[in-house]
Formats: structure tokens, sequence, C-alpha cells
């Protein structure tokens, strides 16, 4: 019922306030206007040309990061009523990643080249 | 009979809807003058003071002249993205607000008002992952834009909130290690029970967090998604009108979620502090709400006391910071923390 509410209530406002320019902006439209901003001079390219992306290495390993963290999170919630097995099979699976984390620390993932 | 119903059931969800909404635009418009003034005054300047007392009303007027701006899209950017984004950015953030509790119950009668509008068994989870929904909007805004700068500054921002949500997910682990609970209620009433807050148990998590959510949101000394001198104003550089403003707004609804966040984990929400001192048991006389709100400007003129002192970061330091300094020291203290909270 709330969760109704919640997103009717946003829905209205956002419909409102993005209809505002709308309804009281000017409207004069332009063909310099209406490119892509490069500092007042003309714009140099027409395109985005593909470019090298630096650190694309850490996305990879950023996804197995945030599994490890998911699966980390009940297991903190129960770990206590687990005992002595939960800590051991857990030193074991963060051992694994702290190895593939040292890898790739060690080929130069975080680097800039 | 039907009319405390309807009440109960419609007249107070709706108003605490609304309270939601208000509350991040009105903490974004105090938080805006805030920083132009504080920062200004922290650099010997004057800042926003001709407009109301002090300046207070330039925010009000900077909002409602955005709301007389054309709505200029620029000729080759992707019309769908580029009107999903900014909503994107905005309501995954608004929404969030909806788990965060703000204070205490208030008993009217029988009647218990909650000031929050959803209690979640993994409000946490929740609450982190709306937050990181925003990074979807700024992909598509800087993606849609077609331009050269703000897909740089999109670019920027992606791995950026890639290396600091790990840090952030390890520390939060810690907190859930002692609260043995996600509930967001359920950590406040646990430091209620502990009579300590978690920031003084676990400093080193408080501080890995703290450093995280400044580059999770974007701020100064990370602020290079929309560092001015370089990407002139990052992925919202193509947007004019309300949709920049839904960007605007979403920065600072995102600073005061990240600060609410750091208050109910690691600083006891909206408990009074010294608890375990009998000399200040006066201190809860204060409503719960106000002792909240303290704290939460405490951390948002934090945020604005280290853009005016820090420089800027250069991105691979920032990336560098987050992989070989945070993230090793997170796990470290994950370990720590469950090995004390094993042999406790």
């Amino acid at each position: 019922m709330e969760l109704v509410f919640v997103f009717l209530i946003f829905g209205l406002l956002g419909v409102v306030l993005l209809s505002m320019n709308a309804l009281l902006g000017p409207k004069k439209t332009n063909p310099d206007k209406e490119k892509p901003f490069e500092c007042g001079s003309p714009y140099l390219q027409n395109e985005i040309k593909p470019f090298p992306i630096k650190f694309s290495l850490v996305a990879f390993v950023f996804l197995l990061f945030d599994i490890e963290v998911v699966f980390f999170f009940p297991w903190a919630l129960i770990f206590k009523e687990m005992r002595g097995p939960a800590l051991v099979i857990m030193l074991a699976y963060g051992a694994v990643l702290a190895a593939g984390f040292i890898y790739a620390w060690k080929k130069g993932a975080f680097e800039w080249d | 009979m039907t009319n405390t119903g309807f009440v109960f059931d419609v007249l107070i969800p709706v108003g605490k809807i609304v309270a939601v909404i208000l509350y991040p635009m009105l903490m974004t418009i105090v938080m805006i003058w805030l920083e132009r003034r504080v920062v200004a005054l922290m650099q010997k300047r004057l800042g926003p003071n001709r407009v109301g007392f002090q300046g207070i009303l330039q925010p009000f007027a900077d909002a409602f002249k955005l709301f007389l701006k054309e709505d200029i899209m620029q000729d080759q950017a992707d019309p769908l993205l580029f009107k999903v984004a900014p909503v994107l950015v905005m309501f995954s953030s608004l929404l969030a607000f909806c788990f965060v509790p703000l204070g205490e119950p208030i008993r009217i009668g029988t009647y218990q008002l909650t000031l929050w509008i959803a209690q979640s068994p993994v409000g946490l989870l929740l609450v982190l992952g709306l937050s990181s929904i925003s990074v979807f909007g700024v992909i598509f805004g800087g993606w849609a834009s077609n331009s050269k700068y703000p897909l740089m500054g999109a670019l920027r921002s992606v791995v950026q909130i890639l290396s600091y949500e790990i840090p952030i997910g390890l520390t939060v682990l810690s907190v859930v290690f002692f609260a043995r609970s996600i509930d967001l209620v359920e950590i406040v009433n646990h430091q209620s029970q502990a009579k300590i807050w978690f920031g003084f148990m676990l400093p080193v998590s408080f501080v890995v967090f703290w450093i995280s959510a400044i580059a999770e949101t974007n701020r100064a000394p990370f602020d290079l998604p929309e560092a001015e001198s370089e990407l002139v104003a990052g992925y919202h550089t193509e947007y004019s009108g309300m949709k920049f403003a839904f960007f605007y707004i979403a920065e600072y609804a995102h600073m005061v979620l990240v600060s609410s966040l750091v208050v109910i984990m690691f600083f006891g929400g909206w408990l009074a502090p010294f608890p375990n001192v009998p000399a200040f048991a006066f201190l809860k006389v204060i409503p719960g709400f106000v002792w909240y709100l303290v704290k939460i400007m405490f951390f948002l003129y934090l945020y604005v006391w280290i853009r005016a002192t820090l420089p800027r970061y250069r991105f691979d330091e920032l990336i560098r910071l987050a992989w070989k300094w945070l993230i090793p020291l997170a796990l470290l203290n994950f370990l720590v923390v469950a090995l004390i909270r094993y042999i406790l």
C-alpha cells in the first residue's frame, strides 16, 4: 500500500518538475545551441572515436569482490551459531580471493599503463 | 471509525512520503548555502550574503531560476536515455530515503508513528543498492549526451564507483558482525542496548567507510567525474534546466543519505550522546530526531570542510588509493573484526 503511494507521488512529482521548463522556459531554437559543448569553438569531431579505457581490468576484479561481499553478508549474520567450520570455510574462500587479488596487483591491473 | 482508518492508512503514509521528498530537497538548499558560504569564509571571501538573512534565500533563487530555463538537448543526443538519466539518478536516491530511520517511533495514543516509511529486514543492503543505481543514470547521461566531456566524466565515475564500492561493503560487514542484523532500525537499537556506538568500537571501519563514501558521492577531493578544470562539468555538461537540477539535487541527496548511513551505523542514529554517563542523562529529553539532525549536520559540514581543505586527486592516484590502500586495509580490518567477534 505504502509502496503504491511512493511510486504515485514520486511519479507525479517527476512529471510536474520535468514539465516546468516546457511550461515556463523560453523556446528559442538555434542550430548553434544544439551542438555539443566545445568551449564556444566549432565542434572538432562529429562522433566519438574508439579510445583506450584505462583501468578496465578493475571492473573484472570488482565483479569478484562484489560477489565475495554478497556472500559474506549472510555468513556474518549466522557465523556465531555455526562456530568453527564457518570461520575455516570463509578463511579458505577469502584466501583464494586474496591470491587472485595479489595476482591482479602484480599483473598491474591497478596501474595507469 | 472509517474516518480514523482513512487517517492512519492514507493521510499519514502520504504525509510521510511528502516529508521524505521534501527533506532531501530542503537539505540540498541548506547545503548549497552552507557550502558556498563556508567555503567562501574559509577562503577569506564573503560568498552569497545579499538575498535574505546571510544569503539564505540565494539557493531558493537559484532553484527558481532553473524552473525558468530552456530545456536544451543537443541534436546528436540519444533522446530516450538523455531523458531517463536524470530521473534515474534523482529517484534512486530519493527512494533510498524511504528506508532511512530518522528518529525513534512517536506514540500518539495507541498509534505508533514511525519516522521511516518502510522497515526492511535487509534495509542496509537496500539503501546501498538503491544508492548504487544512480551510477546507471550517470553512465546513461554521459553516453546519451554524445559529447566528449560528459562521456569521459561518466567513464571516470564508473571506475571510481566500482573501486570504492568494495571498501564500503567490507566495512559495512564489520557493523553487521556486531549488530547481527542488516535492519537499520535494529542496528540503532543494538547500539542503544550495547550503550556504545560502533564508531568507537570500529574506528578503522568508520574511517575507511567515510573516505569511500566521499568518493562514492563524487565529492572533493575525489570529484574527478565533474572536475571543472578538466571536464567542464563532467557527465552533466549537456544538461540544462530541471534535468540539470535533478543531477544537482541527487548529488546533495546522496551526501545526506551517506551521512545518514554513517550516523546510523557508526554514531547511534537518533540516540543521545554519552549513554553510559549518568550526568548526561538529561540529554535524553531532546527528541531523537534533533540528535539525528545535529549529527548529520556535523558530517555534512565535514564534507564542506574537506572540500575547502584538500586539493583534488589525480585519477590514477584515486584508483591506487582504493585498490592498494583502502581495500587491503578493509580486508585486514574485516579479518581482525571476524576473529575478535569469534573469540568474544
